[in-house]
């Protein structure tokens, strides 16, 4: 088994957050963000890891950031899997680590 | 001449449509992102007030000048952002554009599709907190975020000293870990000297570094990145051979980079080995013509950086109007250009793609993070009698090269496993071929479904 989830913001913000105040809900938790955020830095604002593998359940964080690598897949509420790095952050988007219940890969 | 298609608003696609558009011709940029500059001009996403003139210093100019060039140009083109060139199927490019596929007929066509990291495989590279070091400026560039406070940036690339420049700059300690020696750089001086300019800001971002403080290796031999649920030091050998352990919170890694030439695979381009940088290019000729209405120009076709693939956009649209037939000059670029990419061979060998311990990694070393494939797992199913005698065979035993990224991260250096285990080495190596969709579609995209999954 893995071990628990750093807990710690795993980036570090150096510029200021001009835009909309935008709620998402990173695993059901609510999370503050602002328009302009990827869903990738805003889960890994809250979070040090995105995902867990398919195969054997290790933390993934993304790797290549710039939409080429996948290792940054997500599972949204209302749209297919897919990647953190490119998505932007919308009102009330739901964004899951882990499967949730009734979805598949 | 009808339809003209470029693909990537990076600095070889926009290049290449402003000289074009000065001919008076039309064209259709097509663009991944959803904004133009590539990865070198990339901008802040709207919201994120960052800074750029403080991160890129003295490159700040380029940046700007880019993206006036763009907003000058952007009316007289059709400029479609947000879009995805996943396959070439004859004369028609096969897009996916927020969740709707397109088919965009093209007589020519000029693929300027950019370039990713070249990453060799490392105990611990799959943990959080490990990073490409394109990433690593990528993240910072688009949303003004660092990937660490604490960050190791190694592998062999000159942008090791470009991007530790830039985080520290932004308050981030850092250290360098560079696996080619000085010697190596010495040596490929003759070169290097073709672009002095460069070669000199490289010698003083060196210096910089090293006045704010930043330890600065060369000749380190890598060991691992060390961490349980996330990366908490690099293990490293000095050029002597002497243990190290530098502590961190995060690791930008890279080994230079590799072109994204897959859609000029799909669209019938032949590829060609170049055995100093031990990667495939596409064959094009000295103005990145490929036959058949096909050009390339940028990273994509030649690793050059932002002002060989400018210059390379520029060249390759003068050889689409030369065939077009418009009486088109390319004067005295060509040269400029072969003077440049002669430079690029000597950043090659000044900082060298770790074939030879690629060869020697260890067994349980993840290759494929995608599928979690071990180098000991692609070597048990290389057997030249019995099994997989070629990286695409391998792929099929293994399903190394076969996840999401389509190879990308995996593919340089399974090509190398693969032919060390073959005993090829000094050959041309083998290349995972190109797929398409060339990045991962929905599926009910492909079915066209309304509903998921």
């Amino acid at each position: 088994m893995p071990e628990a989830s750093p807990s710690r913001a795993r980036l570090v913000r150096v510029a200021r957050l001009t835009g909309a105040p935008i709620r998402i809900f990173v695993d059901g938790a609510a999370v503050a963000t602002q328009e302009g955020e990827s869903v990738l830095t805003a889960v890994l604002a809250v979070s040090g890891h995105l995902r867990e593998l398919d195969s054997n359940g290790e933390l993934r964080a993304g790797f290549c950031l710039m939409g080429a690598c996948q290792d940054c897949w997500v599972w949204f509420g209302d749209a297919p899997r897919g990647r953190a790095c490119t998505a932007l952050v919308r009102e009330g988007l739901e964004v899951f680590t882990r499967p949730p219940a009734g979805r598949g890969a | 001449m009808t339809r003209v298609v470029i693909v990537g608003g990076g600095p070889a696609g926009i290049a290449a449509a402003a000289a074009l558009v000065e001919r008076g011709v039309q064209v259709t940029v097509i663009e991944e992102q959803r904004r133009p500059g590539g990865q070198v001009c990339r901008s802040p996403s709207p919201g994120v007030a960052l800074d750029v003139d403080r991160l890129l210093g003295g490159d700040a100019a380029g940046f700007h000048r880019f993206h006036a060039d763009f907003a000058a140009l952007r009316p007289q083109i059709d400029w479609r952002p947000e879009t995805l060139a996943w396959n070439i199927q004859g004369r028609s490019l096969q897009t996916v554009s927020n969740g709707a596929l397109g088919n965009l007929g093209f007589d020519a066509l000029l693929l300027a599709t950019g370039a990713t990291d070249r990453i060799a495989p490392m105990q611990g590279w799959t943990l959080p907190g490990v990073y490409t070091l394109g990433g690593a400026q990528t993240v910072l560039k688009d949303q003004g975020c660092l990937i660490g406070r604490h960050v190791v940036f190694c592998g062999s690339s000159p942008l090791l000293y470009l991007a530790a420049m830039q985080y520290r700059r932004l308050g981030a300690t850092v250290a360098v870990l560079d696996t080619t020696r000085f010697g190596a750089k010495v040596s490929a001086l003759p070169k290097l000297l073709a672009a002095a300019g460069t070669l000199a800001k490289g010698v003083a971002l060196m210096a910089q570094l090293r006045r704010a403080g930043a330890p600065l290796h060369h000749g380190v031999t890598l060991e691992r990145f060390e961490g349980d649920a996330e990366v908490t030091a690099v293990q490293w050998r000095d050029a002597a051979g002497r243990r190290h352990r530098t502590p961190c919170d995060a690791v930008a890694y890279g080994h230079g980079l590799r072109p994204e030439s897959q859609l000029a695979e799909l669209a019938g381009v032949a590829l060609r080995f170049d055995a100093t940088q031990r990667q495939y290019f596409p064959a094009a000729d000295a103005l990145g013509r490929c036959g058949q209405g096909v050009y390339v120009a940028g990273d994509g076709a030649a690793i050059g950086g932002a002002e060989a693939a400018a210059m390379s956009g520029r060249l390759a649209a003068i050889a689409l109007l030369i065939d077009a037939g418009h009486a088109a000059d390319p004067g005295a670029l060509p040269a400029r250009l072969a003077s440049l990419r002669r430079f690029q061979q000597g950043i090659a060998q000044a900082f060298a793609w770790p074939a030879a311990g690629i060869a020697a990694l260890d067994d349980a070393v993840p290759v494929c993070r995608c599928e979690n494939i071990t180098a000991g797992e692609v070597r048990a199913v290389i057997a030249p009698d019995l099994g997989a005698a070629e990286v695409n065979r391998m792929k099929a035993a293994t399903r190394c090269g076969m996840g999401r990224c389509q190879g990308r991260f995996c593919g340089n250096a399974a090509a190398e496993l693969t032919a060390a285990a073959l005993g090829r080495q000094d050959q041309p190596l083998d290349r995972l071929r190109a797929q398409p969709p060339v990045k991962p579609l929905p599926i009910a995209f492909a079915i066209g479904a309304e509903e998921w999954p």
